[in-house]
């Protein structure tokens, strides 16, 4: 059985993406399972997808541990812990990155003793709308590292999952997917199906006996509570990014990069944050090249919003 | 017939469509589901040939669906979780009313505290409800089951409502191969409804909220509604008889898996039970004799079809994906309480897992295997075991310490 794991932020399409693929495995005449996974629907926030394919019927359920491939299409994702991108993967877990630093770069960062192959978001297809199509090339990708999926069967599974979007996001995600479809050519197959272990020797669980704790303990309050009196929406963050506009060189990539669009720019160019709808993800604190973002823990902090 | 990837949600809208339900009373914010927005897309392209009503709750969804059905109308509604039990009242209500109609829950667990994953305390609250209730463990089976459920609640024995259980998240949002049945042969199983003399007509009314004093009449109507109940057993077999004819696919009311040498068994409901399949079949292949016993049908409950696959096997792994708070397990409250009249009983051992979608892992189930085991072999079965780790508690315990942070900070400001 092939185990794929997609790991994006929402509104990144990745659900979209793990059924591209699932659908070509089909197509591929597989046994198919795919599903998202998503917490209280909010854009930015990290998320993943998965897509098992087996030449048998499927009995396996819900989160993939063991993953053969790995899919990430934000590489902010792979220094957020929450994210649990690396859960699982071993030296023969293939990790595949969008992303422009070098995979000798990643591999080291993480210590990683497998292959590592990327994707440049900069030389991506673009969509008419200038953003990289990253989720549909790396479907492109995961086809051919796979090694099972046919260009014919890729190219009618993007029709079938795109078509309601119409005809030029069809065309578009079509050259991004066989571009990438080409780039991995030198990696073909190089994901493999892994044998399971045998249910002879496993490790137990360690199961505990939960003690009974009271309920100041045990009851699931917040005590952090009645912030809606501080910030329109409540606070969503533990941590706050703080700008230190003494080392920003206003280069933008803030405000490019918020989800929420909460960092605007003022007249001269310095990124303002919008405490008021900043969800606190940080992807602003992992774009900025000078370091000038920092986060700070968000408690006791709310009185200072206005 | 085509073959295509479904959600379950997916499967439920296709069950209606095919089942031509021509009324779909729906609440349509959350906890609603893609069932119903589905649904009114293939209303919107003039796809079926039905009518929704979007109505401001899930107590006036039902409703709105018991009334529908005793005019004879095909009705179809679908809920989740903390909608289902907004709805309780009516719950119990339409089903005294003996109005049949299709009713899909999509099971996610109950607040406190407010998550979005699945486990079974939301429709099980609804068990002695007169709802009949069919649990699926696939997307196809939750097609399959929508027509099964029709075919069950119209009979001239039973007339009751029927709740089509699925899982949040492990099937409502999980694509799977789903054979589309062919519509000719789906009117061939279903037939339109058509209620006889039961039906309610404006032009000839009459009262279904009838109130009775005494306590006497009262037995009568209750005790009825439980006799109708119980002849679904007997309907759900020919029905599914004639469904494995025309469409090849078998649906017992208990599914029995590798069961026939079996020394151990699992016994659970719902999605998470092909999960054990995965299990039995890897167990199998070193040797261990073990194997699934799933009940699709919750009420009634298959008794007797329960009591004669357990026959002879020496231990049962019950695992239960709900937790009725002060006693345990229900599965296993209920399988213990059919199994008390049994000579020669297997011992049933009580697992508590999946609560709010928790996985479970291969490795527990080879564990609950071995637990089991020891059981049968000292003829003691241990206490209940919450399927929970050393690293769940630890990982708990990082955020508590986080929360008496917060908890010190606004003490503080207070």
């Amino acid at each position: 059985m092939y185990r794929i794991r997609f790991h994006a932020r929402g509104g990144q399409g990745i659900k979209t993406a793990s059924r591209i693929l699932g659908t070509a495995f089909f197509l591929e005449g597989y046994e198919v399972q795919d599903s998202p996974r998503y917490g209280a629907e909010r854009r930015g926030a990290p998320i993943f997808a998965y897509v098992r394919a087996s030449k048998k019927i499927i009995n396996e359920r819900g989160i993939i541990n063991k993953p053969d491939l790995v899919i990430v299409t934000d590489d902010s994702l792979l220094l957020l812990p929450i994210a649990g991108v690396l859960l699982g993967v071993t030296e023969r877990t293939v990790l595949l990155i969008a992303t422009d630093e070098t995979t000798e770069v990643w591999k080291k960062r993480l210590n990683l003793q497998g292959l590592v192959l990327s994707i440049s978001t900069q030389a991506a297809v673009e969509s008419h709308a200038g953003l990289p199509l990253l989720g549909v090339a790396c479907v492109g990708a995961a086809a051919q590292l796979a090694g099972a999926i046919s260009k014919s069967a890729l190219e009618e599974a993007i029709h079938e999952q795109l078509q309601p979007l119409g005809k030029v996001i069809v065309e578009e995600s079509l050259a991004a997917a066989m571009a990438a479809y080409d780039q991995m050519e030198p990696y073909a197959r190089c994901t493999t199906e892994r044998e399971d272990p045998s249910a002879d020797s496993y490790e137990s669980p360690h199961w505990i006996d939960l003690p009974f704790e009271d309920a100041r303990t045990s009851a699931p309050y917040i005590h952090a509570a009645a912030t809606t009196f501080n910030v329109k929406t409540g606070v969503w963050r533990t941590m706050r990014p703080v700008i230190d506009l003494k080392q920003c060189n206003r280069c933008a990539l803030c405000h490019i990069y918020c989800p929420d669009g909460v960092i605007s720019l003022d007249a001269k160019g310095y990124p303002q944050i919008d405490y008021q709808h900043c969800k606190g993800c940080l992807i602003c604190l992992l774009q900025c090249p000078t370091h000038a973002i920092d986060a700070i823990p968000e408690h006791g902090q709310e009185g200072e919003i206005s | 017939m085509t073959r295509k990837l479904i959600t379950g949600n997916g499967a439920a809208a296709w069950g209606a469509r095919l089942a031509r339900a021509e009324y779909i009373p729906a609440f349509p914010i959350t906890p609603q589901t893609e069932i119903i927005e589905t649904l009114a897309q293939w209303i919107d392209e003039g796809q079926i040939d039905s009518r929704m009503t979007t109505l401001e709750s899930e107590h006036s969804m039902i409703t709105t669906a018991g009334a529908a059905a005793t005019t004879g109308v095909r009705t179809f509604a679908a809920t989740s979780s903390q909608g289902l039990l907004y709805g309780m009242e009516m719950i119990y209500t339409v089903a005294g009313w003996r109005a049949p109609f299709v009713l899909v829950n999509v099971s996610r667990a109950l607040s406190a505290p407010v998550t979005l994953e699945p486990d079974h305390n939301d429709v099980l609250a609804a068990r002695d409800s007169g709802f009949l209730q069919i649990h699926c463990a696939t997307c196809q089976e939750v097609l399959d089951s929508v027509l099964l459920a029709y075919r069950l609640g119209e009979d001239e024995k039973v007339r009751l409502p029927v709740i089509v259980n699925l899982d949040g998240f492990y099937l409502s949002f999980t694509r799977e191969p789903v054979e589309i049945p062919d519509d000719k042969k789906v009117d061939q199983f279903l037939p339109p409804y058509d209620p006889g003399e039961t039906r309610f007509r404006a032009g000839d009314p009459i009262s279904q909220g009838v109130i009775v004093l005494g306590g006497s009449q009262y037995s009568y109507f209750r005790y009825e509604t439980h006799l109708a109940s119980l002849n679904a057993l007997e309907v759900f077999e020919e029905a599914s008889k004639e469904f494995e004819e025309l469409f090849g696919r078998s649906y017992r009311a208990v599914e029995e898996y590798r069961t026939e040498d079996a020394e151990v068994i699992f016994f659970m409901m719902g999605s998470f039970a092909t999960k054990a399949k995965d299990a039995v079949d890897r167990l199998r292949s070193v040797g261990r004799k073990v194997g699934l016993l799933r009940p699709r049908l919750i009420r009634p409950f298959p008794i007797e079809a329960i009591i004669s696959a357990v026959a002879g096997k020496k231990g049962i792994a019950v695992i239960d994906q709900n937790l009725s708070l002060g006693k345990g397990g229900i599965l296993y409250t209920e399988l213990a309480s059919a199994l008390y009249s049994m000579t020669d009983k297997p011992v049933l051992v009580s697992f508590i897992g999946g609560l709010g979608g928790r996985d479970i892992t291969r490795e527990e189930f080879y564990e609950m295997v071995a637990v089991t085991m020891k059981a049968i072999e000292t003829g003691k079965a241990p206490p209940p075991r919450l399927l929970y780790s050393k690293e769940e508690l630890m990982q708990m315990k990082g955020l508590q310490s986080i929360a008496r942070v917060e908890q010190r900070k606004g003490r503080g400001k207070r």
